[in-house]
């Protein structure tokens, strides 16, 4: 298994994955660096991305499209925050409109990379995905726990119930 | 990148009114009119916050009697329990894509 750990917190609305590859860091990076290559891997095989604009300089503006099966093309960009490589990169992920500016109506996500060798060749990939909103998914899962609601929060405790991953 | 589903539910819980929304109308008593009366903004407005929500799912409007009344969705919150673990499938699957290409890479280089 090359993913090695998830961390799900859902009241913070983080997930954190490590992974480990047999490969030195600097090979690792370049699956971020080179947009040929980030396009192998960051869409399925059914919604490939192509990178339009690829500049990891801290304040550019990465930006993609994936096309779907029948041709539809959705736009997505990176607001890149902080850049050291090949150990760090800190961006935001968001959707676009069709002509390629941020839709501010749809959620971003902050994604925070970081790479680490751990022995001759092998390298440990971190991604830490922050959600924007957590406000909205901390009380919608606190709404579980709080005190004096009706029988619909123990149909909620049940849902979740079946949910909840340690 | 998720599906429209989540978008459109990240995008109306986005916001504190119909967050609060949301909680009230667990009890699924209230109309659009009463619930109005919790905030400080126009009928107009509460009921724009709770097309918005209607839309994505986080609440269906039920007739009781005369009455209609705004009730939250459980499947909703359900599938906003989801996110994270679908999030977590979207980047397992690029971890399964980049180790794949970082194989097959190798294997051409030498």
């Amino acid at each position: 298994m090359t993913v090695t750990a998830v961390q799900k917190d859902p009241s913070a609305l983080t997930m954190t994955l490590d992974a480990e590859f047999d490969a030195p860091p600097e090979r690792v990076w370049q699956l971020w660096a080179d947009p040929r290559q980030l396009e192998r891997w960051w869409g399925p095989p059914t919604y490939p991305a192509t990178f339009t604009k690829h500049d990891l300089a801290p304040g550019s503006r990465v930006e993609y499209h994936m096309t779907g099966p029948e041709g539809d093309q959705p736009k997505g960009y990176w607001d890149v925050l902080e850049t050291d490589p090949p150990h760090r990169l800190v961006f935001r992920d968001g959707f676009a409109n069709d002509d390629g500016t941020p839709n501010e109506a749809l959620p971003r996500n902050e994604v925070r990379m970081t790479i680490e060798p751990i022995s001759e060749g092998r390298t440990r990939m971190s991604i830490k995905s922050i959600f924007p909103n957590t406000q909205a998914m901390e009380q919608i899962l606190a709404m579980g726990m709080e005190e004096g609601l009706t029988q619909a929060v123990g149909q909620i405790d049940a849902i979740l119930a079946g949910e909840r991953v340690a | 990148m998720a599906s429209p589903d989540f978008d459109r539910v990240f995008g109306a819980l986005a916001d504190h009114t119909r967050r609060d929304i949301v909680r009230r109308a667990i009890d699924g008593r209230e109309g659009v009119a009463e619930l109005a009366g919790h905030y400080p903004m126009s009928f107009a407005a509460v009921q724009k916050h709770v097309a918005i929500l209607e839309r994505a799912g986080l609440v269906t409007k039920q007739r009781i009697g005369r009455r209609k009344v705004v009730r939250t969705n459980l499947q909703g919150l359900h599938a906003a329990r989801r996110l994270l673990d679908r999030y977590e499938d979207l980047w397992r699957d690029r971890i399964d894509r980049m180790t794949d290409f970082i194989t097959d890479t190798r294997e051409t280089d030498t």
